[in-house]
Parts: structure tokens; C-alpha cells; sequence
């Protein structure tokens, strides 16, 4: 018996089928070895070409993740997650972005460079 | 006593150490024996597990966390008098100097992560639902494991004390001084393991309120009509939900790097200590808005009622809010101007956090203003948030000095520092949480605490402040700098320390007085019949004190701001009590010991990774994933409560008409 005013958001049914999630899984294992044997592997890939194919792989993986798991194309009510994803991908880019910017300063680069 | 038993007890129960360690250890197994026997003789085990530990009602989550921030700033208190009398005097050696590293890490990790970060989550949870129109919270049995996974993590963390060792690297516990080769012992582990259990707890409550306030808000209640408590805890849960990943992955890749020898954070094999500096204060900046944040909220809330007023600026209240959460990202590095990044960056980190001054100051004067002309009442509440906006701006603007990067390389770590962040953390959350604790307590309790006993402790606690606080602005003028263990009598010091510490003492003082009130009014305290003691204004003083365990039995529609004002203003109250005819059978989760379980697995867990006892480590995750999969196959965990024993408990309340 489904009452609106309970204690509990209404789940909205179980309409996800079984092949997505697998799929999605299939997909993330995959990207995970692709990414893991770039790194383990030694000289597959110059260093800076090499960072540039596994920051694409990690967006990939968020991409899996938000899609297959987290369905953001579906739901009902106002959008308010992509308002949180915009929010979500502005602090993602900003940490990553300038905590390179803090951690390039020169006595560091001096040291591993 | 037998050689074996020797070697235990100097290796891990730490005898040998002294009678601070022995004293301990004959107060933790009173206090112990004592709890089992009163619940043995009063035959009230089997109440403990049906009604708190199996608990999923966000009401008595609330309270147990409350109850923990207490007993946590308790310990984080005697931790700081200690460390004030090893101080008082040049030259002392009151304390060793392990033991003051040691106290100084425990008393820091204590105020922030389990004193500050429980109380504002026992104000969500007491609270928002009551304040937006719910019955719970979204995820009730989420609600409950973030619970536990914090009450055992803090209990993990004491632990440390008298067995093994308490960490002593400090509360930010920078590597390389945290690695193994410089602080070899479980200390660090436990300070690792333990956070690392708690900030779990801490990042699924903010999804939890989160989506309570976005998707169980009353019809009606747009969020512009959404009373600024509830708001302050949507800017708070946004910041716990991005910063609080930050926090978890440096604790983790430290912990790798003590536990199976990586090099995340070392030199050798091109690691980078630094990085881990600036992985904390990700976290570490925006923490101290997620503790300030609900504060802003508590004032809000405490100077509309006090004043008998609408909150001056609503909209100006939300917008500063986001802002605020917003901006907080952005001004990690000023606690590291002095790490070298070079000009670009200070400058860039030092106008962003002047620039989260903006959106405060707006806050600070709508409070003014909602003051000015309104019919101030003096009760406790108002009292200590009156008290804060002296002591808060003027901690806003030795910040404001900090944030200016050339002038921090003088100050940087100084007792200076040491002043300015105890005057917003104390001003701010110490006084707001004070403050909601004061405000809420008869909707929790169903008595007020009382009043004379309360003015005692807040004038013994401000005039301690400010007695404390401000010569160490002083000392760090003068050169002293923090953690130091010492002083020499000839560095003209003495007199500002001793001062200090008596200021120090008289807070002390007033904790206890709190105490005391707590006690008192448990039989003498005035009793709330009504459920609206203060003259509230918003939802949650609708109900009756202590509130009903479904909240609601009709759920209101909500059609203004300040909807229990307008209502009362209007001579409208009887709409909402429930009529017999609107009520339907309620929904609600039933209760549930795994929550429990689940943080006790992770407590076992946690405590063979600080000793790697490996056969621990996989008794513990065993049970955490035992605990998942059975939720996993719970079909049957919601119940309705009848409509007839909805109208026969509010009918006994004599709400029913």
C-alpha cells in the first residue's frame, strides 16, 4: 500500500533491468584494466600523452558510473541533480586544476624534475 | 605478575607510563562496571536495544548525538586544561613532552571531528524534519549506520589512550612526521582508522539530509519558505558531500603508505608530503564552514523567535548561505601561504578568502537588523547568540589580517593563530550549538533547562574566553608558536600564559555549571505542555514536546514563511490539529540492530588495521559485507502504524479534534 505522506520517499517501482547493470560493470572493469596496465605496464606511452589518456579514462568512468548506476536520465520531479552535477563538476575541475597549480611551484619542480 | 602479562601491559596497556595512564584505566572500569549495573538491576537492557540501539527515529538518533558531542567536549575540555597547566608557567614539566603531543593531536581531532561534527548533525537530526514537514529523515536506516559508524570511530579514537598509545603527529598529522620511520606505533593508525570510520558515517548523512530537505519537504513548503535552519543544513550537506571524499583518500593513500609501505606522501620513490597538506585542507577548509554553517542557521532561527520578528533579508540569508558554500572551496591554500607555491597562488588564495567575508558580514547585519526595533527577549538562546556577534567579528577580522599572504608569513602558525581560530570556532559553533541545544531542548526533552544556572555558566563561559583567548592574540606577537612543549622564563611570556590559563580554567568552570543545569532541571526544569515554550515560529513547535514518534499525524500544507507565527498571529492554530477523520495509516521503517552491527564490524575491522592483525581485519569486513548483503535481501523492513493508535496517542496528547 503506497501512502504519499509516509516516512519514506516512494521508491518508484523496479523498472531497471539486470542487463544495464551488467553492462555497466563489464564497462568499468574494462576501462579500469585499460587505465591499469597503462600505468603497470612500462613505456607503453611518452608520460604526458600518457596522463592526457588516463584523465579521458577516468571521465569515461564517471560517465559509466552517472549513466548505468546512478540513471541520471531518468527520474521524475525537478531536475535539481543536474544542478548538482554543474555544481559537482565545477569543484571536480577546480580541485584537480588547481591543486596541479599549487603543487607546479618551483623548489617542488626543482626537486622531481 | 607473570613476564608474559609484563610485557602486555608495558607494550599496550602502557603502565610503565605513569599514574595518568593507571587513573584512566580505574575510571574507564568504574564507569563501566557502573553503566552494566545500573541497566542489569533496573533490568533495562532489553529497553536499551528495542528503543536507542535498534533506533531508526531520527528524534533519538538526535539525542544519542547529542549525548556523544557532550561526553566528546568533555574529553577535548580536560585535554585543553591540561594542556593550559603544562603552560601556565615557564619551564614546566608538569607533563612530559610526548604526553603533551599526544594531548595536544587528541584534543584538536576531538573538538573538530567528534564534538563539532556530532552536535551539528544531533541539530539535522532533531530538527529538519520537524522544521520542513516529515516523518523522517529520507534514509532512516542510513541515518542510523551513519550513527554508528561516528560512535564507534570516536570510540576507536579514545581507545587509543590506554591501549597502544594516542596519536601524536597533531590533528593535521602532516607526513613526513606522520610516517612510519618518524612516528612508528599504532597512534597515528588509530588517528587514520578512526576518522576514517566517522567521516563515512559523515558523508552519508549529507546525502541523507540532503535528499530529506529536496524530496520530503511538506506540500507547500516551497524552498523559499523554508525556514533558514533547514537551509543552512542544504549549504552544510553540500560542502560534507565534496569535501569530505578529499578527507578520505589522504587518509587512505597515509594509511597505505604506513600499513603496506607505498610512498604516496615520502620523498624517496617520488612521493610528495605536500600533497597530502593540500588533500587535508580540501577538506580541512571546507570543514570548518560545515560546522559554522549550522550555527548560522541555530542564530537565524534563535534571533527571529527572540525578537519577535521576521528575519531581516531572507533571500540575502539563502544567497549568502550558497555563496558561502560555494566560495569555501576556493581557499584551501591560505593555510599553507608559507609552503612557497609562489606569488600567483597566495594572491589568488588570499582574495578568495577575504571574499568569504563578504557573504558573512551580509549574515552578521541581517541579525543586527532583525534585532533593531523587535522586542528582544533575554532568554538563554538569545543570550549566547548575542554573545557571538562580538566575539565572531572580531575573530572575522583577525582572519581577515591572516588571509593578507605577505603579513601571514609573520603570523603563520603563531599564538595568533591559535587565538583567532578558537574565537570563530568557539564564537561561531561552540556558542550556536550551545545556543540550538538551549532552543531545542524542550522539544527534545519536554522541559526546559533552567535559566538562573544557565546565566551563571555564560557569563563564567564568555568572561573564560575572553580571558583565555585574547593574550595568546598577544603571545603570537610576541613569538610564541603553537605546540610548543615549553617556554624559557626569559621571553617575557609568563604573565600573558598564566592569564590564559586561568581564563582557560573558568570555562572549565562553566562546563561544569552546565552540567549541573542539565542535571537540575532533569527534576526542576519547567515543563513544556504546550510544545511552543519560546513563542516559536516555525513547524516543529506545532507539535507537542517531545514529539510524537511519527512527528505528524496529519502532514501539514504549508502556505507561508514562519507558517506557526501566521497561524497563531491569525488565530488559525486549530488547522493544524489533526481532525480524527484526516487521518490515514502512517508509513514508517522499522527498526533494525544491523546498523549496529555494521559499525561494530567496522570498529573490529578498524582496530586490526591500526595493530595490521590480519585475522581481525577479515573478521571485521566479513562482517560489514554480512550486514550489507542481508539488507540487501530485507524485503520486508516498512510497517503501518494503524489509524486507530494514531487517534488514540493523539487523542491522549489532546490534540485530536
Amino acid at each position: 500500500m503506497a501512502v504519499p505522506s509516509g516516512a519514506m520517499p516512494s521508491s518508484g517501482g523496479h523498472k531497471h533491468k539486470a542487463t544495464k547493470y551488467i553492462v555497466g560493470y563489464a564497462s568499468s572493469l574494462v576501462l579500469t584494466a585499460i587505465a591499469f596496465l597503462l600505468a603497470l605496464v612500462k613505456h607503453t606511452l611518452p608520460v604526458g600523452p600518457l596522463v592526457v589518456v588516463l584523465t579521458v579514462l577516468a571521465a569515461l568512468q564517471i560517465v559509466v558510473q552517472l549513466y548505468f548506476f546512478m540513471h541520471v536520465t531518468e527520474g521524475d520531479g525537478p531536475p535539481f541533480h543536474s544542478v548538482f552535477l554543474i555544481l559537482g563538476l565545477l569543484f571536480t575541475f577546480a580541485i584537480a586544476l588547481m591543486s596541479v597549480w599549487i603543487m607546479s611551484f618551483p623548489a617542488f619542480m626543482a626537486q622531481v624534475g | 605478575m607473570p613476564s608474559w602479562f609484563h610485557a602486555f601491559a608495558d607494550k599496550y596497556l602502557m603502565w610503565q607510563e605513569g599514574p595518568m595512564i593507571w587513573g584512566s584505566d580505574v575510571l574507564i572500569l568504574l564507569v563501566s562496571i557502573g553503566i552494566i549495573f545500573t541497566l542489569t538491576y533496573f533490568h533495562k537492557w532489553k529497553w536499551l536495544w528495542r528503543e536507542w540501539i535498534t533506533t531508526v527515529d531520527h528524534k533519538r538518533i538526535g539525542i544519542m548525538y547529542l549525548i556523544c558531542a557532550l561526553l566528546m567536549m568533555f574529553r577535548g575540555g580536560a585535554d585543553a586544561e591540561l594542556l593550559r597547566t603544562q603552560l601556565a608557567v615557564p619551564n614546566n614539566h608538569f607533563l612530559t613532552a610526548d604526553h603533551y603531543d599526544q594531548i595536544f593531536t587528541t584534543h584538536g581531532t576531538i573538538m573538530i571531528l567528534f564534538m563539532a561534527m556530532p552536535f551539528i548533525f544531533a541539530l539535522f537530526n532533531i530538527v529538519v524534519p520537524l522544521q520542513i514537514g516529515a516523518r523522517d529523515v529520507a534514509f532512516p536506516y542510513l541515518n542510523a549506520i551513519s550513527f554508528w559508524l561516528f560512535f564507534f570511530g570516536a570510540m576507536l579514537f579514545n581507545l587509543s589512550f590506554v591501549f597502544g598509545g594516542s596519536p601524536d603527529a597533531s590533528w593535521v598529522s602532516y607526513p613526513p612526521l606522520s610516517e612510519l620511520g618518524f612516528d612508528p606505533g599504532p597512534g597515528e593508525n588509530y588517528y587514520l582508522l578512526a576518522i576514517q570510520i566517522s567521516g563515512i558515517g559523515s558523508i552519508a548523512t549529507g546525502i541523507n539530509f540532503l535528499a530529506t530537505i529536496f524530496k520530503m519537504r511538506a506540500p507547500g513548503m516551497k524552498l523559499m519558505r523554508m525556514p533558514l535552519f533547514s537551509w543552512s543544513v542544504v549549504a552544510a550537506s553540500i560542502v560534507i558531500i565534496f569535501a569530505f571524499p578529499a578527507l578520505a583518500i589522504a587518509l587512505a593513500l597515509l594509511m597505505l603508505d604506513r600499513v603496506v609501505g607505498t610512498h604516496f606522501f615520502t620523498i624517496l620513490h617520488g612521493g610528495n608530503p605536500m600533497m597530502f597538506v593540500n588533500l587535508f585542507w580540501l577538506w580541512g577548509h571546507p570543514e570548518v564552514y560545515i560546522v559554522v554553517l549550522p550555527a548560522f542557521g541555530v542564530y537565524s532561527e534563535v534571533v527571529a523567535t527572540f525578537a519577535r520578528k521576521r528575519v531581516f533579508g531572507y533571500s540575502s540569508m539563502v544567497a549568502s548561505l550558497m555563496l558561502i558554500s560555494v566560495i569555501s572551496y576556493f581557499v584551501w591554500a591560505h593555510h599553507f601561504f608559507t609552503m612557497g607555491a609562489g606569488a600567483d597562488v597566495n594572491t589568488f588564495f588570499a582574495i578568495a578568502s577575504m571574499m568569504v567575508g563578504i557573504p558573512t558580514g551580509v549574515k552578521v547585519f541581517n541579525w543586527l537588523f532583525t534585532m533593531f526595533q523587535g522586542r528582544i527577549r533575554m532568554t538563554l538562546p538569545m543570550l549566547w547568540t548575542i554573545a557571538f556577534v562580538p566575539c565572531f567579528v572580531i575573530g572575522g577580522a583577525t582572519g581577515v589580517m591572516l588571509a593578507a599572504a605577505p603579513a601571514d608569513y609573520q603570523y603563520h602558525n603563531s599564538y595568533f593563530l591559535i587565538a583567532h581560530f578558537h574565537q570563530v570556532l568557539i564564537g561561531g559553533v561552540v556558542f550556536g550549538m550551545i545556543a540550538g541545544m538551549y532552543y531545542w531542548w524542550p522539544k527534545m526533552f519536554g522541559f526546559k533547562l533552567d535559566e538562573r544556572l544557565g546565566r551563571i555558566a555564560f557569563w563564567l563561559f564568555n568572561i573564560g574566553f575572553y580571558v583565555c583567548f585574547m593574550p595568546q592574540y598577544a603571545l603570537g606577537f610576541m613569538g610564541m608558536q603553537r605546540r610548543m612543549y615549553t617556554y624559557p622564563a626569559t621571553m617575557g611570556w609568563n604573565t600573558l600564559n598564566l592569564v590564559s590559563t586561568i581564563g582557560a580554567y573558568v570555562m572549565g568552570i562553566a562546563f561544569v555549571v552546565i552540567v549541573v543545569q542539565v542535571v537540575y532541571s532533569i527534576k526542576h526544569g519547567e515543563r513544556d505542555l504546550t510544545g511552543d515554550p519560546w513563542d516559536g515560529r516555525t513547524l516543529e513547535w506545532s507539535l507537542p514536546s517531545p514529539a510524537p514518534h511519527y512527528n505528524f499525524a496529519v502532514i501539514p500544507t504549508v502556505t507561508d514563511r514562519d507558517m506557526w507565527w501566521v497561524l497563531k498571529e491569525e488565530g488559525r492554530t486549530d488547522e493544524l490539529r489533526p481532525k480524527a477523520k484526516d487521518i490515514q495509516p502512517i508509513h514508517m521503517p522499522k527498526n533494525s540492530g544491523r546498523p549496529f552491527l555494521m559499525g561494530l564490524s567496522f570498529f573490529v575491522a578498524g582496530f586490526g588495521f591500526v595493530f595490521v592483525w590480519w585475522p581481525l581485519i577479515v573478521l571485521g569486513l566479513a562482517g560489514v559485507a554480512a550486514c550489507m548483503i542481508a539488507r540487501a535481501l530485507e524485503y520486508d523492513d516498512e510497517y503501518h502504524i494503524p489509524v486507530r493508535e494514531v487517534q488514540s496517542h493523539e487523542a491522549a496528547l489532546g490534540r485530536l479534534s
